[in-house]
């Protein structure tokens, strides 16, 4: 389980996190919402020790890594993976090596059994085939499905997407988010979905993270979430800005 | 005046013991993780034997006019027999390894710099980090051997095509006789200069390997920040090798003293 205690950080001399409490239970998909800019990306990264808090704890099957130097986050980072904004590819590798990646670095060197597990990894994210390229030669929506096949060809416990519908239209869009409920189910993984796309919320979300002004303002079910009353939640749904032109 | 003297002093300090962070990461790498010897053989090819063409040319050139310059000189005052001799200690000492050093820190330290501050701001960097690779056992080390093997080949290479170029321009153009030219060279010339300047050689290779990597690694603010990578890097690694080659050779006249 992905446990945040009192969770603060300062990023310059903005306070981006105030004091989250999250608790992320087992094999759930949990889709965390805000505005742009208010720490959804900044959160994630603490679930895999990519930043460190100001304050606070950050909890993992209820190991507190908060303050855990680089060289002891490799095991825990190997059963958390985490899909970029950008996808994050090795620019210098083909396809197929950057899915082989993670599995070299676990000291696998037999090349069939690397083949058959990119293959495996790109077919289940419906890239198949699409080894000898290389990321340049990727649309984006491309580079986030090779990403993902990356980061799930180790079979990690827990999956992070950071914005994985962002830049998207909108067929590519629901292909995502088709994607990331057919893995949950496959692969019966906890995930963390950060987003401000409300599509992707109600369509893999088993439960709705809302964050405001660094805190959790919202927690609840995404049918709770579309049924809720509050302006700001209302605002944020309807995408309402309040100007007028 | 005092506060910004001061800021800048601070500065100073906190850019060296970054880098000192950095190299002793570097260390404990070495001494724990396995070494990735396919990407440091890559890296040899790249900043190693790449390098050679824009070395080579440097010495050469660098050897040839400097034996007609020291030659126009000498003749003056009857002393043409000791160019070869000046040419070799002057190249060993200091012109091989310093000009060495510094096209090492523009053709190499640009590239390292801008390839490790591109994979920063692309979020490449924390990729790594993500799937349980450290980013100096990846990225710093295979560069830091590649470095550490090319810089005194290098260096060698340099001088060698530098003393040879004074050898040909010294016998075959401004016509002094090989035989003094080569006897004073051998008579003033010794081990303690090649192995001063593989000293230096080695040195100004870490100095180019952890200020390159450490500005790539730091590298922010997106397309700007990986412009402003290679030409720090380049800068900061050329200032900090004429310095450090200041001390140094003072340092190393020590232990390799000059003369016969």
């Amino acid at each position: 389980m992905i446990a945040v205690h009192q969770l603060h950080k300062t990023l310059g001399r903005q306070d981006v996190l105030r004091g989250v409490d999250l608790a992320i239970p087992t094999g759930q998909t949990c889709v965390v919402l805000g505005r742009s800019g208010c720490g959804k990306s900044v959160l994630l990264k603490h679930f895999v020790g990519l930043l460190q808090p100001t304050s606070g704890r950050v909890l993992i099957d209820g190991k507190d890594i908060a303050h855990l130097p680089e060289r002891q986050l490799g095991p825990i980072r190997r059963k958390i993976g985490i899909l970029f904004q950008s996808g994050a590819l090795f620019d210098s590798l083909t396809v197929e090596d950057n899915i082989a990646f993670p599995l070299r670095e676990a000291g696998i060197r037999d090349p069939a059994l690397l083949a058959e597990k990119v293959a495996e990894a790109l077919e289940m994210v419906g890239l198949a085939g699409e080894q000898k390229k290389m990321p340049e030669n990727l649309s984006g929506g491309m580079r986030k499905r090779v990403g993902l096949a990356r980061t799930i060809v180790g079979r990690p416990a827990c999956l992070l997407y950071d914005e994985p519908t962002t830049g998207l239209d909108p067929v590519a869009t629901d292909s995502i988010n088709h994607l990331i409920r057919r893995l949950q189910k496959r692969l019966s993984i906890t995930s963390v979905v950060v987003t401000h796309d409300m599509k992707t919320a109600y369509h893999t979300a088993d439960s709705v993270v809302f964050l405001h002004e660094g805190r959790v303002y919202f927690q609840g079910t995404p049918a709770e979430l579309r049924d809720s009353k509050d302006s700001i939640l209302r605002d944020f749904i309807d995408g309402r800005s309040g100007e007028s032109s | 005046m005092i506060r910004s003297i001061g800021s800048f002093a601070l500065g100073i300090f906190h850019y060296a013991g970054e880098l000192a962070l950095l190299a002793a990461e570097t260390a404990r790498s070495l001494w724990s993780a396995p070494v990735r010897w396919r990407l440091c053989l890559r890296q040899i090819a790249e900043v190693g034997f790449r390098s050679q063409m824009v070395v080579i040319v440097t010495g050469g050139f660098t050897g040839a006019v400097f034996a007609a310059q020291t030659y126009f000189q000498f003749h003056r005052i009857g002393m043409e027999s000791a160019v070869g001799a000046v040419v070799a200690v002057s190249m060993f000492r200091e012109l091989g390894p310093v000009l060495t050093g510094l096209m090492v820190a523009g053709r190499v330290g640009a590239s390292i710099a801008a390839e490790i501050g591109t994979m920063k701001v692309t979020e490449q960097v924390d990729a790594l980090r993500s799937l349980g690779v450290h980013p100096i056992d990846y990225l710093v080390v295979p560069r830091f051997l590649a470095l550490i093997f090319s810089m005194p080949v290098l260096v060698a290479e340099c001088c060698a095509l530098g003393i040879l170029s004074a050898v040909l321009v010294g016998t075959k153009v401004l016509g002094i006789p090989q035989a003094y030219f080569l006897n004073t060279m051998v008579k003033f010339t010794g081990s303690r200069d090649i192995k001063m300047a593989l000293t230096k050689g080695f040195v100004f290779g870490l100095i180019v390997v952890f200020v390159s990597c450490h500005q790539g690694l730091n590298a922010k603010d997106g397309a700007v920040g990986v412009g402003r990578a290679p030409t720090e890097a380049v800068v900061n690694s050329s200032l900090l090798i004429l310095i450090i080659n200041f001390f140094l050779s003072f340092a190393l006249n020590i232990v390799y003293p000059a003369g016969v």
